[in-house]
């Protein structure tokens, strides 16, 4: 049974890519066969996040206009045997495609994999619909900020409206030292506004500029956002895993001033 | 001294206040103007009856129950101080 997930926020710069990336990646460590899905057309990126900008030939747009077969846009990723990119096409824009062949082009490579992720673009416009357009679920992605929040409450309701039920959270960028003196909003404060299944919580962790500076997804090393990501690819495969004690990644000196701040 | 009220909050429960306030407005598409509006209508009727405090009266848009989304049935809930139930 294969599932077509869609990684969307309303906002830009949240982490659309780099979820998609990693979780795309993790679900394919985990031994699923997985294509993750440009849908991003004109501003193309989960390409570079992924490494793998030096190997395009086709795109999706080439593939939706009859250029080339499915399979010659297709890129494999030489370090993860079950893991494929079907990247976006960089001089064109979101008219290229519409939903229908969105919906005819997802339903066709289903039967081929395990999991199809949808890298959504910014917005609320004609690359939203095309995104949402095949997906069965949808990840909301959004960070501790309320203009992150209130486009993603936006975002869920027009997952609903069109027929997404399958809706969880994933809260990005975390930091537990402003939580701790009061400054950001706490995961379960996100949790209540937004009324969503909190799938993950990702602290915000320098490594994953280091890993997109490298182009090599950073889904289970030995990092915070690492761990945090290889997490949510259980959970989407529907195991039961405790949420990180984000605390331990916040540094002693940190702390003590968290205590200070307090008092 | 309103001021001195956001002050001692710290500006997590500030963002949370204000967030709550908006996605209420934002999920039934109605603008904090029309709000004011209503609250102003709802006000000049009840006055024909009774005499109210007019000033401290507040009206808000919530969701009825806890059951998530996609079950809520907002509904608009009135605070309405009465000062006098004979408006002579």
């Amino acid at each position: 049974m294969s599932e077509v997930i869609v990684v969307t926020s309303g906002k830009g710069g949240v982490g659309k890519t780099t979820t998609s990336a990693n979780v795309g990646t993790g679900l394919a460590a985990m031994g699923k066969k997985v294509i993750l899905i440009d849908t991003d057309i004109g501003l193309r990126n989960l390409d570079v996040v992924m490494g793998l900008e030096n190997r395009i030939v086709y795109n999706l747009v080439d593939v939706v206009e009859g250029n080339c077969r499915i399979k010659q846009a297709i890129i494999r990723d030489k370090r993860y045997p079950t893991l494929f990119l079907l990247p976006s096409a960089q001089t064109r824009d979101k008219s290229a495609v519409n939903p229908t062949q969105m919906v005819r082009m997802v339903s066709h490579l289903k039967d081929q994999f395990d999991y199809i992720i949808l890298d959504c673009p910014a917005g609320i416009e004609q690359g939203f619909q095309n995104a949402i357009a095949g997906a069965d679920r949808a990840l909301v992605i959004t960070t501790p900020e309320v203009s992150a929040i209130r486009d993603a409450d936006r975002i869920i309701g027009l997952l609903e409206a069109n027929e997404i039920h399958k809706i969880d959270l994933i809260i990005n960028r975390i930091r537990y030292d402003m939580i701790k003196r009061g400054d950001m909003m706490s995961s379960e404060d996100v949790v209540e506004i937004l009324s969503l299944p909190l799938l993950g919580m990702v602290p915000d962790d320098e490594n994953v500029v280091i890993a997109t500076n490298q182009g090599e997804p950073l889904v289970g090393s030995n990092t915070l956002a690492g761990k945090a990501y290889q997490n949510i690819c259980y959970r989407i495969l529907g195991r039961e895993v405790p949420f990180l004690d984000l605390e331990k990644g916040v540094s002693f000196w940190a702390r003590v001033s968290g205590i200070f701040h307090k008092g | 001294m309103f001021k001195n009220i956001l002050k001692r909050k710290s500006s997590r429960e500030i963002a949370k206040d204000r967030l709550k306030i908006l996605l209420i407005s934002d999920r039934v598409n109605c603008s904090p103007e029309m709000m004011e509006m209503i609250k102003n209508d709802i006000a000049q009727v009840i006055s024909k009856y009774m005499k109210i405090d007019t000033k401290s009266m507040e009206i808000q848009i919530t969701k009825t129950g806890n059951k998530g989304r996609g079950h809520k049935n907002p509904t608009l809930y009135a605070n309405i101080p009465i000062l006098d139930l004979k408006n002579d």
